[in-house]
């Protein structure tokens, strides 16, 4: 299973993703953008309901403009921000 | 073995497309005719010189180039599988690449730095000509979506085929997060999941031929370009950098266009999963796959290897110059009321 950490030089002042046999299930916050999970997950719902992801990686919107939530659709890039390629 | 449910808007005949025996496509000009000869021959059996190399943009170029490569993915209807590392016929490539590489470069500039290129791809200008997705939204039309399928199905029919070339020339988190992208395009172990077959899917879904290269004749040089700039950078491992770039760039433009197909659709009435299915998992797949392509596979591969900026900053760029290129053809032939294809508009829905 592949690593997913946070890029040492993303401009953002932050401790890497926690690695370890402690805590196996790798998360990156991606500024402004989703949160990376290691899948397969299971989102519960507000309404009860259960989404459900298989993906190796699965990218959860944070920023609530996704149309297809729980998961991340790019619609968080309509925010006037700065960007880096390696990284939101 | 059937492959996809009856759709809801094929009539009454077999989901497939109509069995035409399978052939080689027509020659656009004196080199594709050349290689199409030589291809009716056995391997070894000599490539005549080709004297002044064609218009790189042109049609003639462009298929020449699209046969040559093609025989690195799959069968051509009776050419002998032996072509494929002929040491004339891929000296007569490599010229043909040459000229396309010098043009793209030409046509690029100076692609600046690979934070500035993704932004661009990120955040394209307001107000800027509207490509097919956002022409299709603005007047959804069944039978120009359909046009827009045929012409992408030269790429998407073998889609994640040319991105798999990069695998044995990265290393570290940039090979394993490439790996774990294209485990998703494969379909994740499933084969009917795998984003080729969705394709397949949604093909038949509009009464369209599935086969491999049904309609080769029909697409033209600027489509052809974007994939055969695809195969450029992926057969030779020194453009790494630039097919590293390149396939970021196509999966941080994929989602926001996948959903104005989607919603296409759905504005055609068009809800059959065959159809729908292959735009609405790349608006998430893909939302993931730019994650892991500009965090982890671009990441990982500056890291490497720095020097290897330019060139990712240069592929980024070559897919957003090659997509603007396609949109104009498409926008300027349907403006004008014509079909974007070449010889003219499919066999309508309603008339198969
Ligand atoms: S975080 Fe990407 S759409 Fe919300
Ligand atoms: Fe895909
Ligand atoms: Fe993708």
């Amino acid at each position: 299973m592949a690593t997913w950490q946070q890029p040492e030089h993303d401009g953002e002042d932050r401790p890497p993703t926690p690695r370890s046999a402690a805590c196996p299930r790798g998360i990156t916050v991606v500024p402004n953008g989703p949160v990376l999970i290691e899948g397969p997950v299971e989102v519960a719902m507000p309404d009860g309901t259960t989404a459900r992801s298989e993906r190796v990686v699965v990218a959860v919107c944070t920023c609530l403009r996704s149309r297809r939530l729980p998961w991340c659709d790019t619609s968080h890039r309509a925010r006037p921000r700065r960007t880096s390629a390696r990284g939101e | 073995m059937t492959r996809g449910a009856r759709t809801a808007v094929t009539d009454g005949d077999a989901p497939t497309g109509p069995h035409r025996p399978p052939a080689l496509p027509t020659a656009r000009g004196p080199v594709s005719k050349a290689v199409l000869d030589v291809l009716r021959q056995a391997p070894g059996s000599g490539v005549p010189p080709i004297g002044q190399a064609p218009d790189p943009w042109g049609e003639d170029a462009q298929l020449a180039l699209y046969l040559c490569y093609e025989l690195h993915y799959r069968d051509l209807p009776g050419v002998d599988a032996g072509w494929e590392w002929d040491p004339q016929l891929l000296a007569l490539r490599a010229r043909l690449e040459e000229a396309f590489l010098a043009a793209l470069r030409t046509a690029v500039g100076d692609p600046g730095s690979v934070d500035l290129a993704m932004d661009a791809v990120l955040h394209p200008a307001r107000g800027g000509p509207k490509g097919p997705s956002a022409l299709l939204v603005e007047r959804p039309d069944v039978e120009r979506f359909r046009e827009y399928v045929v012409h992408r199905s030269v790429f998407q029919l073998k889609e994640a085929d040319p991105q798999a070339l990069l695998i044995p020339r990265l290393a570290g988190r940039a090979k394993a997060a490439v790996v774990a992208v294209e485990f998703d395009e494969f379909g994740a172990g499933r084969a009917e999941r795998v984003h080729a077959r969705l394709y397949a899917d949604l093909m038949r879904g509009l009464g369209l031929d599935d086969g491999c290269n049904a309609y080769l004749d029909r697409v033209p040089a600027p489509m052809l370009a974007v994939v055969n700039a695809m195969s450029l950078f992926g057969w030779h491992r020194r453009l790494r950098g630039m097919a590293a770039g390149h396939f970021a760039a196509l999966e941080a433009g994929s989602s926001p266009g996948a959903a104005r197909l989607a919603d296409a659709l759905a504005l055609l009435g068009i809800d059959d999963p065959a159809c729908t299915v292959f735009f609405t998992e790349h608006v998430e797949a893909d939302a993931v796959h730019e994650q892991l392509m500009r965090r982890e596979v671009l990441g990982g591969l500056l890291e490497d290897e720095p020097g290897a900026a330019a060139d990712i900053a240069f592929g980024i760029r070559v897919s957003t110059l090659l997509d603007d290129r396609f949109g104009a053809h498409v926008r300027e032939a349907w403006a004008a009321g014509r079909s974007s294809l070449r010889g003219g508009p499919l066999a309508s829905l309603a008339a198969r």
